[in-house]
């Protein structure tokens, strides 16, 4: 049997799945991996984001938009709340989501080494980006910050376009 | 009036925070000044983004420090409102900008700082510290990847690149000393476990650096005798000029939003 609660939270969850990332318009927020919970106080929803990155200037924009969906299917009142450990990483972007990357011309991010404590190499090898038009992974960096500070811009060698990666963080 | 300026609680655990907080604050400040004028565009880029990082990490701090000991004073208002005595940042981010040279040496120096400490605050035992660290330790490390690597390319690039790079180390170097000076406001984090005493961080921190400017064919000056105080209060002649331009607009027209 399905309970009035689970009802209000299933139907916020769907709504969170319409709901784009302001800086990345293909994927919703919940592709995106950063909607950690949907809580059904009875008098309210709350609906737990997490940041992306510490400085992101689109944290004030999801959360608005967040409760504004919320509000438009009569979910109302809800409010947001941000938490943050444990941190955001690009491992909880969905396949849905990664698929959807690659065919907005965003190269997915890779999967992500757990070195935070271990000293930087300098000049180190990265693997190779596969470029998300036609797959070659002769590509190329130019440049290690992009349009925003989840991205960095890339060109592809082979097809000679340049695209931007989500990087592993 | 609510232009008047704030003062914040003298507890040691706010004054810790501040610390991390301010030189984030004041080092974004600084680098945000780039935007526009860069050498080349992806680093005008890359300058805007780490600003933007630092900032983010410094809107968590001020607003946590800001809620302890019955404050209730928000990040804005630390940020806007507070007079330089009251700034707990190290004096080697409020220096002007310099070159490009100095510009990347002091981002290699405190995103190097800045990931030891992150790592030591992840075990804080104040769980939104922690919190907060665990967010941006990431980013510390892909901002002392960036500027490790533009060090060694200055230290090895043309002989104007070099004297560029040797220049910035006579400059800034010396304020170094600071960051590991622990004082009553360190021990008092290290007993409640809040965070380390900075000068645990030392002989790591003293490591990857020595290792960047070998790699660079630069050196380290010997340790001398100078000491700055920024993170006690005690700042440059630069800390007025910063302060007066961040803070213009809420001094200005207090409350505006856009």
């Amino acid at each position: 049997m399905v309970t009035a609660t689970q009802e209000r939270v299933r139907r916020a969850w769907d709504v969170l799945d319409t709901v784009l990332d302001p800086e990345v318009p293909a994927l919703s927020l919940r592709d995106l991996g950063i909607v950690r919970d949907v809580i059904d106080h009875g008098a309210e929803l709350e609906i737990v984001l997490t940041p992306t990155y510490s400085g992101c200037p689109a944290t004030e924009v999801i959360e608005r938009s967040v409760l504004d969906a919320l509000q438009a299917e009569g979910l109302a009142p809800a409010r947001a709340t941000l938490r943050r450990a444990p941190a955001w990483t690009t491992d909880w972007i969905s396949d849905e989501g990664r698929r959807k990357l690659r065919e907005y011309g965003i190269a997915p991010p890779g999967p992500v080494m757990p070195d935070e404590g271990v000293p930087i190499r300098l000049f180190r090898r990265e693997s190779a980006i596969a470029c998300p038009h036609c797959g070659s992974l002769h590509t190329e960096k130019l440049s290690a910050f992009g349009s925003t500070a989840c991205k960095a811009l890339y060109r592809c060698l082979s097809c000679r376009e340049p695209f931007e990666h989500f990087k592993p963080i | 009036m609510a232009s008047a300026s704030v003062t914040v609680s003298p507890a040691p655990a706010v004054q810790y925070l501040l610390r991390v907080g301010d030189t984030a604050l004041i080092l974004g400040q600084r680098l945000g000044e780039w935007t526009g004028h860069a050498p080349v565009l992806e680093e005008d880029i890359a300058l805007a983004n780490m600003a933007l990082d630092l900032v983010g990490q410094a809107r968590a701090l001020l607003t946590y420090a800001g809620s302890l000991e019955d404050q209730d004073l928000d990040e804005d208002q630390l940020a806007f409102l507070r007079e330089e005595r009251d700034f707990h940042n190290v004096t080697l981010v409020e220096l002007p900008r310099g070159d490009f040279a100095a510009t990347v040496l002091r981002n290699a120096m405190l995103a190097t700082f800045f990931r030891l400490l992150w790592q030591r605050l992840r075990d804080s035992s104040d769980a939104e510290v922690a919190g907060i660290a665990e967010k941006a330790i990431k980013e510390a490390r892909y901002h002392q990847q960036h500027a490790c690597d533009w060090v060694v390319r200055l230290g090895q690039g043309t002989e104007e690149s070099r004297r560029r790079m040797v220049a910035a180390i006579d400059q800034l170097w010396r304020y170094s000393a600071e960051l590991f000076s622990d004082d009553a406001v360190d021990e008092q984090a290290a007993a409640s476990g809040l965070g380390p005493r900075w000068s645990e961080l030392r002989p790591q921190w003293e490591t990857e650096m020595n290792t960047v400017l070998q790699h660079a064919g630069l050196e380290a000056p010997a340790p001398g005798k100078f000491l700055s105080a920024g993170k006690r209060g005690q700042h440059s002649e630069h800390m007025g000029y910063i302060l007066a331009e961040m803070q213009y607009l809420q001094r200005t027209y207090p409350g505006g939003e856009w």
